[in-house]
C-alpha cells in the first residue's frame, strides 16, 4: 500500500518565472505534445507518470485527440462542443476582458472547428447579401437602373475570408513555434487553438456587415472602428502571454502585424463590396453614368 | 366337415397353410406436391411492365412530397430514402433560376451549374456537419431529407415567377418577400422535424443553424431573381 501511495502523491510546484522546466503548475497552461510533456516531467524526476499509459498522459497534459488523423473519429473530436459552449465563446470573443485570455478561459484545450467554419460561412453570405442590398439601395433613385444580383461577390468574399481565417493563423503559428525554440516561453498554442481564436474573432463583423447596408459613410466607419477595437483587443490579449518574453522589437512587430492584417480585412471588405460612389467600378459603369446624366438634366 | 381337434392344436396354426398369391394388384394414386416456381415473383420486378416500375417510384416520391408539406414526426422519409425527389427539385429550381448567357445584362444571375453545385455541395457540408457533431443519421438519409425540404422553396419560386408576370414594382416585391420568407421558414421547420430525433440533445441549435443558413441562401437567390425582359 505504501508503494501505491508514493506513486499517487501529488507534488507541488512553484510557479517561478525563471524556472521554465517546472511548468506544470495549475496556474499556467501548457499545451504541448504528450511526448514533450512526458520528457519534461521525467526531467523533474517524478515517478508519477511512469506507469500511466498513453491515454492517461494525454488526458493529463490536456490533449484528448488520440485517434490518428485519417480516421473520422479524429475530426469528431474537433466538433465536440455544445450549443452553450459555442454561445459562450462567441460572447467571449466580442467582449475583451483584460484578465481573461480567450484560449485559457474558453477553449481550455478543447478547440473546435465548428465555430471558425460556420462563422466564416455566415460572414461570407452576410457580405454578399448586404453588398447586394446596399448597391440596390444606392442606385434605387435612378429609374434606368435595373437591379441584378451579383453572385461573383460570394466567391470573392469566400476566398478572402477563408484565406484570412486559415493562412494567417498558419503563419502566426509557424512564427511562434520558431520563436519558441529560441525562447522557451511559458505559453505555447497549438495550430487549432490559433485557428479557433481567429475564427471566433471574426464573429463581431457579422452585425457590423449588416449595419453596412445603411448607405451612410459615417455610420459605416463608426461600426468598422468599433468592431476593430473589440476583436483586435481580443486577439492582442490572447497572444500577449505567448510573446511577452521575446525581444521587444519582435513583440511589437507581431502585435502590429496582427492588428494591421485585421484592419486590412475589414477595410478591404468594405471597399470591395460596399461603395457609395455613383461610379461603381464594376460592370455597370455604363448605366449609372447615363442615369446620373438623365437625372441631372431633369 | 373336418373334424376339429380341440385344444391339442395351438391357435392360428392353420394360418401357415394359407398361401398368398404373389400378384395382388396394388392400386392408388401417389402425388407429390411440387413447390410452386412463382415464389420469386414477389421479389423480382424484372418481368413487370416499365409503366409499373415508373409509377411505383413516382408514387414513392409523391408520398414523400406530401410528408414534407405536412411535416409530422414520421420516419417515412428516413426509412425509404431516395434521391429522385431531390434531383427533380434541384433541376427544376436551377432551370428556373439560371440566367441567359448571351445578354450581358444577365451576367449577374447564377448559372445552372452554380445553383446545382450550391444545393448539392451545401447539402453535403451540412450532412458532414451533422455527422461530425455526433448525429446518428446516415449520409444519404440526411441528403434525402435536405433535398426533399427544398420543395416549399420550389413552390415559392413558381409563385414568384407568376407574380413577376404581373409586374415588378413594390407590391410584387412585398408579395414575393412574404412568400419566400414563409416558404423558407417552412423548409427549415420541416427538415428540423425530420432530423430532430437523430441529434444529440444539447447540440440541436448547432445542427439547425447551418440548415437555416442553407435555406436562407436559396431563398435569397429566389427573392432576387429578376426576369429578363
Amino acid at each position: 500500500m505504501a508503494n501505491t501511495d508514493f506513486h499517487l502523491q501529488f507534488q507541488e510546484f512553484e510557479d517561478e518565472q525563471g524556472f521554465t522546466e517546472n511548468n506544470q503548475g495549475a496556474t499556467t497552461v501548457t499545451i504541448d505534445d504528450p511526448i514533450k510533456s512526458r520528457k519534461q516531467r521525467k526531467a523533474t524526476g517524478t515517478a508519477f507518470e511512469e506507469e500511466d499509459d498513453d491515454d492517461k498522459t494525454e488526458l493529463l497534459s490536456g490533449q484528448r485527440k488520440s485517434a490518428p488523423f485519417w480516421t473520422f473519429e479524429y475530426y469528431q473530436t474537433l466538433f465536440d462542443v455544445d450549443s452553450h459552449q459555442v454561445k459562450n465563446r462567441i460572447v467571449g470573443s466580442i467582449l475583451p476582458w483584460p484578465g481573461k485570455n480567450f484560449i485559457e478561459v474558453y477553449l481550455r484545450s478543447n478547440p473546435d472547428l465548428y465555430g471558425p467554419f460556420w462563422i466564416c460561412a455566415t460572414l461570407v453570405f452576410a457580405i454578399a447579401v448586404s453588398g447586394n442590398i446596399s448597391s440596390f439601395l444606392v442606385h434605387q433613385g435612378q429609374p434606368k437602373f435595373r437591379y441584378v444580383p451579383d453572385f461573383s461577390k460570394v466567391t470573392m468574399a469566400a476566398t478572402a475570408i477563408y484565406s484570412y481565417a486559415w493562412l494567417v493563423p498558419l503563419a502566426l503559428w509557424g512564427f511562434l513555434t520558431w520563436r519558441n525554440r529560441k525562447i522557451t516561453s511559458l505559453v505555447s498554442y497549438s495550430f487549432l487553438q490559433i485557428v479557433c481564436v481567429y475564427g471566433y474573432s471574426l464573429s463581431i463583423y457579422i452585425p457590423a456587415v449588416i449595419l453596412w447596408i445603411i448607405p451612410n459613410e459615417g455610420l459605416r466607419w463608426c461600426s468598422i472602428v468599433v468592431a476593430l477595437c473589440l476583436s483586435g483587443s481580443v486577439l492582442v490579449l490572447t497572444f500577449w502571454p505567448a510573446i511577452r518574453d521575446d525581444k521587444p522589437r519582435i513583440t511589437t512587430a507581431i502585435i502590429s502585424t496582427i492588428v494591421i492584417l485585421h484592419v486590412l480585412l475589414a477595410v478591404g471588405c468594405k471597399a470591395c463590396f460596399f461603395s457609395t460612389y455613383e461610379m461603381d467600378p464594376s460592370k455597370y459603369h455604363n448605366e449609372p453614368s447615363t442615369a446620373t446624366s438623365t437625372s441631372s438634366t431633369n | 366337415m373336418a373334424e376339429v381337434e380341440e385344444s391339442s392344436k395351438p391357435l392360428f396354426a392353420g394360418l401357415s397353410d394359407i398361401s398368398i398369391s404373389e400378384d395382388i394388384p396394388v392400386e392408388g394414386d401417389i402425388s407429390v406436391p411440387v413447390g410452386s416456381q412463382s415464389a420469386d415473383n414477389d421479389f423480382s420486378t424484372l418481368d413487370e411492365p416499365v409503366k409499373d416500375t415508373i409509377l411505383r417510384d413516382l408514387k414513392a416520391v409523391g408520398q414523400k412530397f406530401v410528408h414534407v408539406m405536412y411535416p409530422k414526426k414520421s420516419s417515412a422519409l428516413l426509412r425509404d430514402w431516395d434521391l429522385w425527389g431531390p434531383l427533380l427539385l434541384c433541376v427544376t429550381l436551377a432551370l428556373m433560376l439560371q440566367g441567359g448567357s448571351v445578354d450581358s445584362e444577365e451576367d449577374g444571375r447564377p448559372q445552372f451549374a452554380e445553383v446545382f453545385v450550391i444545393i448539392w455541395f451545401g447539402s453535403v457540408i451540412i450532412t458532414l456537419n451533422t455527422k461530425l457533431l455526433g448525429g446518428t443519421i446516415s449520409f444519404f438519409q440526411s441528403l434525402c431529407v435536405l433535398g426533399y425540404c427544398i420543395l416549399p422553396l420550389t413552390v415559392a419560386m413558381i409563385v414568384c415567377r407568376i407574380v413577376l408576370v404581373g409586374g415588378s414594382g413594390l407590391v410584387s416585391f412585398v408579395v414575393r418577400l412574404i412568400v419566400v420568407t414563409a416558404s423558407f421558414s417552412w423548409s427549415t421547420f420541416a427538415s428540423t422535424a425530420f432530423l430532430a430525433d437523430s441529434q444529440p440533445p444539447n447540440r440541436k441549435a448547432l445542427v439547425v443553424y447551418p440548415v437555416f443558413l442553407f435555406y436562407f441562401v436559396i431563398g435569397w437567390m429566389i427573392l432576387t431573381f429578376s426576369p429578363s425582359h
